[in-house]
């Protein structure tokens, strides 16, 4: 099993107590009605999915149920570091552990 | 007329094995209370609890029947088994909060006894060993396939907090534990 570390109850616990929740960072436009549909779509649906190293949503809803990020690796399915929600972005290399 | 009497949802279940004891707790007032932390001094005062504002930790009334569980940065649940109302207490602190009376939401189930631990981890995935889960740490988590609240009140005893509903299964999944617990303990 998994072991996340949780920046809110400062912990790693085990993933049953997690899910996800799609990738992080993604802002949504503050003129949202007068976009158009194309924009919106892009926005609404389309999503990076790299290989590699991804920024997620997570949240430890069987815990704290508080919603934070992770950087994560979608290969080896790694956590390299989480982080409070609202945070900036961090830098991270592939396969350095934070 | 029909006589509407409100019946404990485990009334009359009980293991008692030479390792461990499952007892449902006795009804009790429970709130969930969320609050920031501009109104938790004012909550604790009129609570009477210190509300805990570190993960996993738990604070008892003086009186030692009024608890305060810390769930989430901002949240606890809030548990009095000595009759007490504690969501009166909460209506006159005039800081912004949140509190909702879940007492018949929840039911507890007492596990105590030297193979408490080991019934408990047949089904939760958190350590709930001494060092990392000592007397008075609590947690929302899993017991197997449900959520619950696991508050360790002494070395060998823990609350185990669940929704009225699944407290059937609860109680069915810690008896089958509890079957192996002698082996474990």
């Amino acid at each position: 099993m998994l072991l996340i570390h949780c920046p809110y109850c400062d912990e790693d616990r085990p993933e049953l107590e997690f899910r996800n929740a799609g990738e992080a960072h993604i802002a949504r436009p503050e003129n949202i009605a007068e976009i158009s549909d194309e924009e919106f779509a892009q926005f609404f649906f389309i999503r990076t999915n790299p290989k590699g190293l991804i920024y997620e949503r997570w949240r430890h809803i069987h815990g704290c149920a508080r919603f934070f990020n992770a950087v994560r690796d979608s290969v080896s399915d790694k956590f390299l570091m989480t982080y409070k929600a609202g945070e900036k972005r961090p830098t991270v290399k592939a396969g350095e552990k934070a | 007329m029909a006589d509407a009497s409100r019946i404990h949802p485990l009334a009359g279940r009980k293991v008692a094995n030479p390792a461990v004891t499952l007892t449902p707790a006795e009804p009790a007032a429970r709130l969930s209370l969320r609050a920031r932390p501009d109104a938790v001094a004012a909550l604790s005062k009129a609570l009477g609890v210190k509300l805990p504002e570190m993960p996993k930790r738990s604070a008892t009334s003086k009186s030692g029947g009024r608890a305060a569980l810390w769930l989430g940065p901002d949240e606890w649940l809030v548990i009095d088994t000595a009759g007490g109302d504690p969501l009166a207490d909460c209506a006159k602190v005039k800081a912004l909060h949140s509190a909702v009376d879940i007492s018949h939401r929840n039911t507890a189930i007492l596990v105590e006894g030297k193979g408490a631990e080991a019934t408990l981890s047949a089904g939760c995935p958190q350590d709930l060993s001494l060092t990392v889960f000592p007397v008075g740490a609590c947690s929302r988590t899993i017991l197997g396939k449900i959520e619950v609240v696991i508050w360790r009140t002494g070395e060998t005893a823990f609350r185990v907090e669940c929704w009225r509903s699944f407290s059937a299964y609860a109680f069915d999944f810690l008896e089958e534990a509890a079957r192996d617990a002698p082996i474990a303990a």
